[in-house]
């Protein structure tokens, strides 16, 4: 019911939707720690990284602003990077007096906290166009030939499958408190803090129960129709010639973008 | 939906490089032990009860309570996974939330996962469970009131470790940081102590099978209790001093040559780990990466072989 508020792949049948999972998932963890090996300031070198994923998201057929317009998610975060700035050491700009405390930006400190926030922004984009061209049961098929335990990968699968049924019996249960507790607009109603709190509680322990009973039924229902404790894709997955290509070519590309970071 | 990323989700480039391959070390090391623990005493009915548990955790994070002025409390349940299921379940429960957040969401990055898990699923886990299994079989007001503490607690632990990550990347500064995520999880911490409590009452009476001595004592051994209350004494250690004067944290950490303030942030917690055949390239940073990650393993093999050791279940 509400798995498109969740599922992030966008279908679409480009270069990039067709390569291995592998191969995507392998270029994408590559590229952010490329741009977490950058030394802060090689605007160059960041410039030629979002000119890469710029020319991936195009190959994509997503359209150009298309991880552009997701990749806010991870601004609130930028927060925390803000007292970067101030710098102990490094060049001060100016110096606020704010009363209680003296702040001085330094040339150091700005230049950090600008390339931490590129390097960020890049990566959470990149991290958006792999989920965008692959679909979740093929990455996380790309983790088990990529030797990551199968009772894990197992794990998410499963969490994936059931994420979507749960979150509906959130939804249930969210309406029918809303009905149970109305009131007028404007208008104080309810209980008290302590109350809400123990009816969010109810909740929580309500929703253990029925996920954990369901659990038993899945499980039961799974075991008679012949699981054997893991997953069949009927994707093949196959490196051919052009998955090869396709890493290699993006390896250059990466070391290519470090060399001009330290140039 | 509207799915508001929590603080606690480090996102890419805010952690230096060091600190996210040791993350990931001892990440890998414990989510490795949780498998080889639950394939061996729980079997494959239990992965998909842990999978659909996972996904309770997830949905329940959507469960929040109006406080006041337009704010909520939200859960996040580290605490009440591990308490409930035992914590290498919890653990591994959590390490699956915590992935598809990265990776459906964006909430939190791919290269710092490794953190993040460290920070909300096997702290949450080590101190939730440790301090519950301490009042194991006790009456049930002293129960309830000890899963409140843990969960506060884990929280509290889970911001600081998030907080001094991002410190020793040379992302922030120590004195602004740590009282301002502490101060910010002092609340949400009590909202998760609050639902945590309330949601075990709940299944006690609901079922009460579910949560008896036995099945909270064979979840894990006395090891865990030591664990729990080594790693709480350490962050209630840690808070104040952090916070109250963050300048002896430094000072303490640049006398150890922790810290070299300073430009090059991937070299900080390994300064003096210089190659001189390398100097200072990535590709030396890496080494020092895998350097700092292979002590971590050791460390942590060594501590899970005694847990394994202490725990009379083996």
């Amino acid at each position: 019911m509400h798995a498109h508020a969740f599922d992030q792949y966008q279908a679409q049948n480009s270069r990039i939707h067709r390569l291995d999972p592998r191969v995507k998932l392998l270029i994408a963890v590559g590229y952010i720690l490329s741009n977490a090996l950058l030394p802060d300031g090689s605007w160059a070198a960041f410039a030629l990284a979002w000119l890469a994923l710029l020319v991936a998201t195009d190959l994509s057929q997503l359209g150009l602003a298309f991880t552009l317009k997701r990749s806010v998610v991870a601004l609130p975060f930028a927060l925390v990077a803000v007292s970067a700035i101030f710098s102990p050491v490094g060049e001060p700009l100016a110096e606020w007096d704010l009363g209680f405390v003296t702040l001085a930006p330094t040339d150091v400190g700005v230049i950090r906290f600008f390339s931490i926030l590129v390097r960020s922004w890049l990566s959470v984009q990149m991290a958006i166009l792999l989920v965008a061209t692959t679909q979740f049961p093929d990455l996380i098929h790309a983790f088990e030939h990529l030797r990551v335990p199968r009772s894990l990968t197992t794990i998410i699968a499963f969490l994936y499958r059931y994420l979507f049924v749960l979150v509906d019996e959130v939804y249930r249960m969210l309406r029918a408190r809303d009905a149970r507790s109305a009131g007028l607009p404007g208008q104080k109603h309810g209980g008290k803090l302590l109350w809400r709190v123990k009816v969010t509680g109810s909740m929580a322990g309500q929703l253990f129960l029925r996920s954990y009973e369901r659990s038993e039924r899945i499980y039961n229902a799974m075991v008679s129709r012949g699981y054997t404790g893991h997953f069949r894709t009927l994707n093949p997955h196959d490196l051919n010639r052009r998955d090869w290509q396709v890493l290699i070519l993006a390896l250059v590309l990466i070391a290519m973008i470090q060399v001009t970071g330290r140039l | 939906m509207n799915f508001s990323p929590a603080p606690l989700h480090i996102p890419d480039g805010f952690l230096n490089l060091v600190i996210s391959l040791v993350f990931w070390a001892a990440t890998i090391i414990m989510v490795g032990l949780a498998v080889s623990k639950t394939n061996k005493t729980l079997g494959d009915k239990q992965i998909p009860l842990m999978g659909v548990m996972a996904a309770f955790i997830f949905a329940a994070q959507m469960l929040n309570f109006p406080v006041a002025g337009g704010t909520s409390g939200h859960f996040l349940g580290g605490a009440l996974a591990a308490i409930v299921l035992g914590p290498w379940a919890g653990i591994l429960v959590m390490t699956a939330v915590v992935t598809v957040q990265a990776l459906l969401f964006q909430d939190g990055g791919l290269l710092v996962m490794g953190a993040n898990i460290f920070n909300m699923g096997i702290l949450t886990a080590v101190i939730g469970f440790g301090l519950y299994r301490m009042v194991a079989g006790q009456k049930r007001g002293l129960r309830l009131a000890v899963a409140g503490i843990a969960a506060w607690l884990a929280t509290m632990a889970a911001a600081l470790l998030t907080a001094l990550q991002l410190w020793l990347s040379g992302t922030t500064r120590l004195e602004i940081v740590v009282p301002a995520m502490l101060g910010v999880h002092a609340l949400i911490g009590i909202g998760e102590a609050l639902i945590t409590v309330a949601a075990i009452a709940f299944i006690e009476q609901t079922r009460p099978d579910l949560l008896t001595e036995e099945k909270s004592t064979s979840g894990g051994g006395r090891g865990w209790v030591v664990a729990g209350l080594v790693v709480t004494i350490l962050a209630v250690l840690i808070s104040p001093l952090a916070s109250a004067n963050p300048d002896g944290l430094e000072r303490v950490a640049e006398d150890i040559g922790f810290l070299d303030t300073g430009q090059d942030a991937p070299f900080q917690i390994l300064p003096d780990y210089t190659i001189p055949v390398l100097g200072e390239t990535g590709l030396s940073t890496i080494v020092a990466g895998v350097v700092g990650a292979l002590v971590v393993f050791g460390l942590l093999i060594l501590v899970g072989r005694n847990l394994r050791r202490k725990s009379p279940t083996d």
